[in-house]
């Protein structure tokens, strides 16, 4: 008898290997964003952690304006600005211990100083007088990176180094909407979950990549559901939500710590200013939109909290903003110097030792240098 | 097409290897001196890869050390370069050359240029295998010579073995290097076979260094890899004709080997260079551009390629059409006598030459 023969009657049986092996519920997001400001919930928040949240969330908005005005004075070559998204940067920044590693993509500035990077440093890249300026090893955040998506798998790798070498170490690497639909975003999840690498995902869903919103980007209930087919267990969290986004970020990485493997989250947010100070988003979007994000600002909701507890008192306030305008100050007097640049340094860092063929084109520089030098002496 | 065997001295206590049995010797002994060499790819673990050339060392070092890695190229050099990062050596293995293509943009934009970008601070300490070729009867994307591509690449060192000794010499150079190596392992000769000895690996120059295979004082051909054995024929068939070539095998693509090259050519006058990939936007176009803008003054006629046809790697039953073998290079080697000819009538003299059917 055929299969042909008995429609509805042949129930093919899968060898085991084919059948699910785990059970994809417990790896499902939330329906909705999870929130902690403006629920019950949020009494157990420590006060000490939201004030210090505070006090990063102004510093960081402020340095956003002071970066985004550097680029009209022609002192950085451009600047992507994380207005809005504030509590994703500052609560990436903030959950990893000292011996984790950041890899973040050219938007996250703010996660990158908040692990302690000089902010003058971190802005090398967007200056244009070098590509990184920091040492990655020293803070142990990876160069700012621009090709997307490419920073995750490496993540990956290192942290399952460090795991073969018996190393406490957990990655954290930071990824855009956009970034998600490259096949990187894939691999790096694919290989985190079989390896179980002690790596967090973190995907800033701010609505758009340069110009195209998320329906064009993706077809899926949600990017946090992309976890799923990885083996992996999503989050789906407010992103203006500084105390949830801590809470969840810090879950991630203690759950990654104990050997519990990779977790993708994906932080709802919005980019209030356009994608870098180049870009026109009155093309692509309504000022409705954006001032419906702006009424959940993530600023905004904290001080709501701290106010209800009566935390938010004026010395608070003064505080944060006084250190905000230091911070913004000795921004602008240092990126106002001109930078000191060598350019034989081009020649130095491309192989351990130059090749003879580095050494003749260096030579040649060198030689253009010394008759610029004479010719101004001259003058 | 033949292949002559390249020479080798023989010593004593040596038996014929193949250059597949040294790559092996050549991971093996990286693994053992060095823990922070891990090797890892597509098939590597078990199966000690499509072409065996990691067989046996799972077994022997574990599978955290030679990795069975999930099927994707870019993840693979992309996780690569973290655990570079973070202090490893990997060795990553690229099935075959075509398939490499997938993890150009991590080749590209991170492995080549991190220490570049970070002032030095992160090195790549990273090794990658390529098969790479033809003349194997491959499929289609089973034979391409991605060189130039690599070449073209600031920031990456590249090199291409020809004998069972620059074999495990190079690959051992290229673990210890502390910058990236694509390796270009050219898979015809994988078991081509000299007397050598694991136990005993002779000394092999630093990457960068050319090595003359056979002395002549009629014209140098310049090649590498694959091509290396093809050319020795050449050199010994041209050999009735009264030439007497010299035949300057390259073994590193970058850096490359300026000094070698160009006395060699000083000394003969002549070049051909020889290379299964295309000829358009070739390496023959640099090797050939670097040796007039050095030599002019010695060269009796103009520098010539021999290489592939500028078409995407044929058909298995095509490609020996397509491969360089012996008979074009000699035929190019007896256009050197033309120079007359190429220089005064631009165009034409080769083109009838060729339309006569010399080649
Ligand atoms: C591989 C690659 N393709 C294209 C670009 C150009 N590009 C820069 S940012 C961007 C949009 C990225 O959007 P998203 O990932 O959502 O991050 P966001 O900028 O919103 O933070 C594009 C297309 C790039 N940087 N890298």
């Amino acid at each position: 008898m055929t299969v042909l023969e008995q429609p509805g009657s042949y129930r093919p049986t899968p060898p085991p290997a084919w059948r699910p092996r785990t059970d994809p519920a417990p790896l499902l997001p939330d329906a909705e964003p999870y929130r902690l400001l403006g629920t019950d919930a949020v009494a157990d928040a420590d006060p000490g952690l939201l004030l210090r949240l505070y006090a990063e969330l102004v510093r960081g908005r402020r340095y956003n304006a002071q970066a985004t005005a550097l680029t009209r004075q022609g002192r950085l070559a451009v600047y992507p600005s994380s207005t809005g998204q504030e509590a994703c940067e500052i609560a990436a920044g903030l959950a990893l211990a000292d011996q984790d590693w950041l890899f973040p993509s050219y938007r996250d500035t703010l996660a990158v100083i908040a692990r302690g990077v000089d902010p003058v440093e971190a802005l090398t890249l967007l200056r244009g007088d070098w590509h990184t300026g920091y040492d990655p090893g020293e803070h142990r955040v990876a160069p700012l990176c621009t090709p997307l998506a490419t920073q995750l798998p490496h993540a990956v790798g290192l942290a399952h180094a460090a795991r073969l070498k018996g190393d406490d170490v957990v990655a954290l690497a930071m990824v855009g909407d956009g970034g998600t639909s490259e096949g990187d975003f894939h691999e790096a999840l694919n290989f985190a979950a079989v390896w179980q690498a002690p790596v967090v995902f973190l995907v800033q869903n701010n609505g758009f990549a340069i110009s195209v919103p998320l329906a064009k980007q993706t077809a899926a209930p949600s990017l946090a559901h992309k976890s799923v087919g990885y083996g992996i267990p999503g989050r789906l969290v407010d992103g203006n939500d500084a105390v949830a986004m801590h809470e969840v970020l810090t879950g991630a990485v203690e759950r990654a710590r104990a050997g519990g493997g990779p977790t993708l989250i994906e932080a709802v947010t919005y980019r209030v200013e356009a994608h870098t100070n180049a870009d026109d988003a009155t093309r692509y979007r309504t000022d409705a939109e954006v001032e419906a994000w702006r009424a959940h600002d993530p600023i905004d909701l904290l001080e709501r909290e701290l106010r209800s507890r009566g935390l938010l008192t004026d010395d608070v306030t003064t505080e944060a903003r006084d250190a905000a305008e230091r911070m913004a100050a000795r921004l602008r007097e240092r990126m106002n110097a001109d930078a000191a640049l060598d350019p034989m340094d081009m020649f130095a860092h491309v192989y351990a030792e130059k090749t003879s063929q580095l050494q003749e084109q260096a030579a040649q520089l060198r030689a253009e240098l010394d008759a610029e030098l004479d010719a101004e002496e001259e003058r | 097409m033949t292949t002559a065997a390249i020479p080798t001295t023989r010593k004593a206590g040596r038996k014929p290897a193949s250059m597949a049995q040294a790559l092996t010797s050549a991971l093996r002994d990286a693994m053992t001196d060095d823990p922070t060499v891990h090797v890892m790819g597509e098939d590597v673990g078990s199966l000690g890869g499509v072409f065996r050339i990691t067989d046996g060392l799972a077994k022997e070092f574990g599978e955290e050390r030679c990795t069975d890695t999930p099927l994707a190229e870019a993840g693979i050099l992309g996780t690569a370069i973290g655990m570079a990062m973070y202090g490893l050596r990997p060795v990553v293995e690229m099935q075959f050359d075509a398939f490499a293509y997938p993890a150009f943009e991590q080749l590209i934009s991170h492995v080549s240029r991190m220490r570049n970008r970070t002032r030095g601070a992160m090195p790549m300490p990273l090794t990658i295998r390529i098969p790479y070729g033809g003349g194997i009867g491959g499929v289609e994307h089973h034979s391409d010579s991605s060189e130039a591509y690599y070449m073209a690449t600031p920031g990456l060192h590249v090199v291409t073995p020809a004998t069972v000794a620059d074999a495990y010499g190079l690959l051992r150079a290229s673990i210890a290097s502390d910058d990236p190596v694509v390796f270009l392992e050219p898979k015809r000769l994988y078991w081509s076979k000299a007397d050598w000895s694991p136990e005993q690996p002779e000394q092999v120059a630093p990457i960068g260094r050319a090595v003359v295979r056979r002395t002549g004082r009629s014209a140098s051909l310049i090649t590498y890899g694959p091509s290396v054995p093809v050319c020795l024929e050449a050199a010994e068939a041209a050999r009735s004709e009264g030439w007497d070539l010299e035949v300057v095998d390259l073994r590193s693509l970058v850096p490359f080997d300026d000094e070698t090259v160009c006395a060699s050519v000083r000394r003969t006058g002549r070049a051909v260079v020889v290379h299964e990939s295309t000829g358009f936007g070739g390496p023959g176009g640099e090797i050939a551009a670097r040796i007039t803008e050095r030599c002019f003054h010695y060269l009796e006629a103009p520098v010539l390629r021999v290489a592939g046809f500028d078409l995407p790697y044929p058909p298995p039953m095509l490609e020996r059409h397509h491969l360089p073998g012996v008979d074009r290079v000699l035929d190019a080697v007896a256009r050197l006598q033309w120079e007359a000819d190429w220089t005064s009538e631009p165009g034409r003299g080769g083109a009838e030459r060729l339309a006569g059917g010399a080649h």
